[in-house]
């Protein structure tokens, strides 16, 4: 095991305390959305499969980075697509209420 | 990371750290929906920023995958994403869950194949970090996948279970952790890999299959947490910050919606996951409950009650959804508004099968967001309310679930709607909710009964509102 790993690690749980403090403060009015666009967030693979589809590799290898990089972009692409016309929905009243 | 950059991976890895920032952001905004739209737009930069700096990375030399993959993938996303229903919102975001997940096993096989065919041996934790990666990436994609199936009526909802199911489980990834340990010891044994990728297919199946259709709300919230663990897990495959920060950002998100929905369920997560006490949501044959003992209304009486009424809290459940009642439960809203009676929604956090879901369908039917209350806020208004309309709700409305300590439901959270001076109820019968659980406030005093689709009754009170 080498220091690498150790950063990695700190990174990771960092980032998980930064993720609790942040959801925690979305209203149950944005679940459905907010699980639309991290889903679109967790598509972030797609840079592990860029590299896997287009390196210099075993064509097996490629090929299975070509299987990553379409799941990988079907997630993203329409993860945020979804999203973005599920928020557009969201509006405020116009007429005051009483 | 000891040796020393080019002035070009010092940009990569600046411009994925902006692009992490982005994230960070994106979900910051997503806190509030004023600024929503616009935080998913920081989300897309952040993304936008991460593809294109990979693609100028100088390992990428062949772009005809790549551009095939890029093509492919985009476009199909953009079709679902145009054509899906808002009801079918839940089977969407499972399936691309599933996506994600196996996005993640191709790339870390992927990887493994280039280590092992370099003449160094990798170190112990890229190995583990490879195993882990394919573990959770393979669970996600075919718990998934079953969580799809299950949603979409192509396997029945109804738990499966058999004896000695958590033993499976266990033993199976007793079998990992030491394929696991072995893979470390000798890399160049691939078989290895393929049977910890058999065993997690067993494990991501074996773990949906048990849980019931009623809770699958928390079951798509786990799949989304593990998704962005899958993520975080590819991340440390490839000693890849900017991976490792989004995935464990999508990770945590996804802990919290799984504990929030298993609160407003008042079930443990361990009790979800391993109980399977979850019913089918397509059988109807439990007992149904004796008509004679209720006050029953017809439309025309309704439309008086509404007219009647100076405020108004309306409860919305799946059935809504189900009969597309939305559209005319707004018209009807903004008739009661016109004639100057307070109406606002109340809604229960496992309205709606997804969490949230129920605000996204009623926001597609042009509700105003500010006219929907959550049930923390809300439950104090019931008792100076003069109508609660319940709508294809029954379980989150129970008042056993307060009073009765023998009910299965007893201490779920609900939506105090008996504390209301009467309650009017739109329901096809008498049947019991998921839970199968007969509920006392049918037949209470002062409530009363519209028998039928919420659409038609609802369709049939307007109408009559507007003759009169």
């Amino acid at each position: 095991m080498d220091a690498t790993i150790i950063f990695l690690i700190y990174i990771f749980a960092l980032a998980i305390f930064v993720g609790f403090e942040l959801i925690t403060k979305v209203p149950p009015l944005l679940h459905t959305p907010l699980m639309s666009g991290s889903n679109a967030i967790s598509g972030i693979t797609v840079v592990g499969a860029l590299i896997s589809a287009g390196a210099e590799n075993v064509a097996l290898s490629k090929i299975l980075g070509l299987c990553a990089l379409i799941f990988a972009m079907i997630n993203v692409v329409g993860g945020f697509m979804v999203t973005d016309r599920m928020l557009e929905m969201f509006k405020k009243d116009k007429k005051e209420n009483k | 990371m000891s040796e020393l950059l080019d002035s070009k991976q010092i940009i990569v890895y600046f411009v994925y750290l902006i692009a992490s920032f982005f994230f960070i952001l994106g979900l910051k905004k997503l806190g509030s929906p004023k600024t929503a739209r616009r935080g998913n737009q920081f989300a897309m930069i952040g993304m936008l920023l991460a593809i294109v700096m990979t693609l100028l990375n100088e390992q990428i030399l062949d772009y005809t995958y790549i551009i095939a993959g890029l093509i492919v993938g985009g476009a199909i996303g953009a079709v679902v994403a145009k054509k899906v229903q808002m009801t079918s919102m839940p089977e969407m975001v499972a399936l691309f869950n599933g996506f994600g997940g196996g996005s993640s096993t191709f790339v870390a096989y992927s990887e493994y194949m280039r280590v092992s065919s370099e003449a160094t041996a990798p170190a112990n934790d890229v190995t583990i970090s490879i195993v882990l990666s394919v573990l959770i990436g393979t669970v996600t994609f075919f718990g998934s996948l079953i969580a799809f199936a299950k949603l979409q009526g192509i396997m029945r909802g109804a738990p499966i279970t058999f004896k000695g199911q958590q033993v499976v489980n266990a033993l199976g990834l007793v079998a990992i952790a030491v394929l696991g340990y072995m893979l470390t010891g000798d890399y160049t044994q691939e078989q290895y890999l393929l049977i910890i990728i058999a065993i997690s297919t067993l494990l991501g199946i074996l773990a949906v299959i048990p849980i019931g259709g009623a809770d699958m709300p928390v079951v798509i919230s786990l799949l989304n947490s593990y998704s962005g663990l899958a993520a975080a897990a590819t991340g440390f495959v490839l000693s890849n910050n900017m991976l490792i920060i989004a995935g464990a950002l999508v990770g945590a998100s996804g802990l919290i919606l799984t504990q929030i929905m298993c609160k407003a369920m008042n079930r443990s997560l361990a009790n979800v996951l391993f109980a399977a006490v979850g019913t089918d949501d397509s059988t109807g044959t439990s007992t149904r409950g004796d008509r004679s003992k209720v006050t029953e209304y017809t439309p025309e009486d309704a439309a008086m009650v509404f007219e009647a009424a100076s405020s108004i809290l309306i409860v919305p459940g799946y059935g809504l959804a189900v009969s597309q009642a939305q559209h005319i439960v707004h018209e009807l809203a903004t008739m009661l508004q016109d004639r100057n009676i307070k109406v606002r929604y109340a809604i229960h956090p496992v309205a709606g099968r997804m969490p949230g879901h129920m605000n996204v369908l009623l926001a597609e039917a042009n509700v105003p967001y500010d006219l929907l209350y959550e049930m923390d806020e809300i439950n104090e208004e019931f008792q100076n309310t003069d109508l609660a309309l319940i709508l294809g709700a029954n379980d989150v409305v129970n008042p056993a679930a307060r009073t009765d300590k023998d009910s299965p439901l007893y201490g779920m959270p609900i939506l105090n709607v008996d504390y209301a001076k009467s309650v009017m109820i739109v329901k096809r019968s008498l049947s019991p909710g998921f839970a199968g659980v007969d509920n006392p406030l049918f037949y209470a005093d002062k409530t009363m009964m519209l028998f039928g689709d919420a659409k038609d009754m609802m369709t049939a009170v307007v109408k009559e509102l507007k003759d009169s």
